[in-house]
């Protein structure tokens, strides 16, 4: 009987990273985008960090960092009874790094292709910052919203060393999908393995198709519709 | 002179370095335009007329000096004030529409609407411009008559009284030019606006306004009628219809 709970938690662990890396993404790429500050690169080369870093380098610090033997894991579980390692929201947390710039970088290059003087019209027409943000700016960079989330989303699905790293293997809490294939062919489950990476494969490429479907209309400009 | 007898509406007295395509200029204007006028900032391109307007606007902030409008001080480098754009109560029509392409032309007045204007102020905008047909079109659908046409009526949402024109006709054909030249004079003329214009079209100069400043190279070389200080001599001489105004 096939174990379905490591495509429930990676679909889980997919979807609430996505969810938190847009919110943290907009603001951030929005500064990235348009602000002019010393050490602006510096940041954006933190962000930019998970794309060169072999994903076991980064868990492996996060699990330095969230381990309640060292000064943030201790931090953590003293006053917030809180441990990361070995836990799901843990997992959410390395996955939230790691996938960082597959967010961020997308977001900032949309709203670099936004013309200026549509800013520009929305502040001389007494509109904030915000407003502007909301209702011209993201509205007119959908292609750019939907290919971060997109990228997000599949990066997600596809980690492995970040996972391991710092979440382990526990049924149910931690065993990701790639885990688990990577589990069987350990255990020489060959037919098993197969089975869990070819609903992977199958799935990943309809996730990435209809992505593209969508993002192909989003580019295109239909006067005609809304 | 003719200013003696007309209110203030801005007095523009400022500095800014600008880096453009031809070198740096020392931008350095002290300037007052009286409530009602139709100015239009006048030179060759790269001579600082955009920036002009820009400040103005608040989208670019002078090295130094003061910028007053109705009284209200909305730049001033010694108190360390500067209005944001937000704040300051203008319409600006920019060279390339700026229209939001995600709104419906109805969409793109409302978004300017402020909390508390009735909706009613839209119609009144759609009627002048004579666009009610095209209300629920996007931008995308309208000719750059249309659009333009459009941009000036949002920019008059908010009721400003100083209205701001960047090279508002230079992307549309002559016979669009002259349709919307007539559409900016009504407006000016029904609301009394305060215009500035950027411009750098003689016979579209001599058409709209009262007083053109010659900007060259970052200072007024020249201020006054369009008549007196225009170079007359490259006009083309069918144009003198547009004087009898």
């Amino acid at each position: 009987m096939l174990d379905l709970s490591p495509f429930y938690l990676t679909l889980k662990l997919a979807t609430v990273t996505t969810a938190i890396l847009f919110v943290i993404s907009v603001p951030v790429a929005y500064g990235l985008a348009f602000a002019r500050w010393r050490g602006k690169v510096i940041v954006e080369s933190i962000v930019g960090l998970p794309l060169v870093l072999p994903p076991s380098v980064l868990g492996f610090y996060l699990l330095l960092a969230l381990s309640p033997l060292n000064a943030f894991g201790h931090f953590l579980e003293k006053y917030f009874d809180l441990r990361l390692v070995f836990t799901f929201p843990g997992l959410v947390v390395a996955s939230v790094i790691y996938s960082l710039p597959f967010m961020i970088q997308p977001i900032q290059n949309g709203f670099r292709s936004v013309p200026v003087a549509l800013k520009e019209a929305a502040y001389t027409l007494g509109k904030s910052r915000f407003t502007t943000l909301t209702k011209v700016l993201l509205p007119n960079m959908k292609g750019a919203l939907l290919t971060g989330c997109m990228l997000t989303f599949a990066h997600t699905i596809g980690e492995f060393g970040v996972v391991l790293m710092v979440g382990g293997n526990i049924p149910h809490e931690t065993r990701v999908i790639s885990v688990t294939i990577y589990d069987e062919v350990e255990a020489m489950n060959y037919h098993q393995a197969n089975v869990y990476a070819s609903i992977l494969l199958v799935f990943s490429f309809l996730v990435l198709i209809s992505v593209y479907l969508v993002n192909n209309r989003a580019f295109k400009v239909d006067p005609y519709h809304d | 002179m003719h200013l003696k007898l007309t209110r203030i509406m801005i007095e523009l007295a400022i500095t800014r370095k600008l880096h453009g395509a031809g070198g740096a200029i020392n931008l350095n204007l002290d300037v007052r335009i009286g409530t009602g006028d139709f100015v239009t900032v006048y030179g060759p391109s790269g001579a600082g007329k955009t920036s002009v307007l820009r400040m103005l606007a608040g989208l670019l902030t002078p090295n130094d000096g003061r910028i007053v409008c109705d009284r209200q001080i909305w730049f001033d480098k010694s108190k360390d004030i500067n209005l944001r754009p937000q704040f300051r109560n203008l319409g600006m029509v920019f060279q390339e529409y700026s229209l939001f392409p995600n709104m419906t032309v109805q969409g793109n007045l409302e978004f300017a609407l402020q909390k508390d204007q009735p909706k009613s102020r839209i119609d009144e905008l759609l009627q002048l411009i004579e666009l009610e047909q095209l209300r629920d079109k996007k931008p995308a659908l309208l000719s750059g008559g249309q659009k333009q046409r459009v941009a000036l009526a949002r920019a008059l949402v908010r009721q400003p009284n100083l209205l701001l024109l960047d090279e508002p006709l230079s992307a549309l054909d002559t016979a669009m030019q002259i349709k919307l030249q007539d559409y900016i004079l009504r407006v000016h003329r029904q609301y009394n606006l305060t215009t500035l214009m950027v411009s750098h079209d003689l016979n579209e100069v001599i058409k709209m306004s009262k007083r053109v400043l010659i900007l060259e190279d970052g200072i007024i070389k020249k201020d006054g009628p369009p008549l007196e200080v225009l170079p007359l001599d490259n006009l083309k001489p069918f144009i003198t219809g547009g004087l009898s105004r």
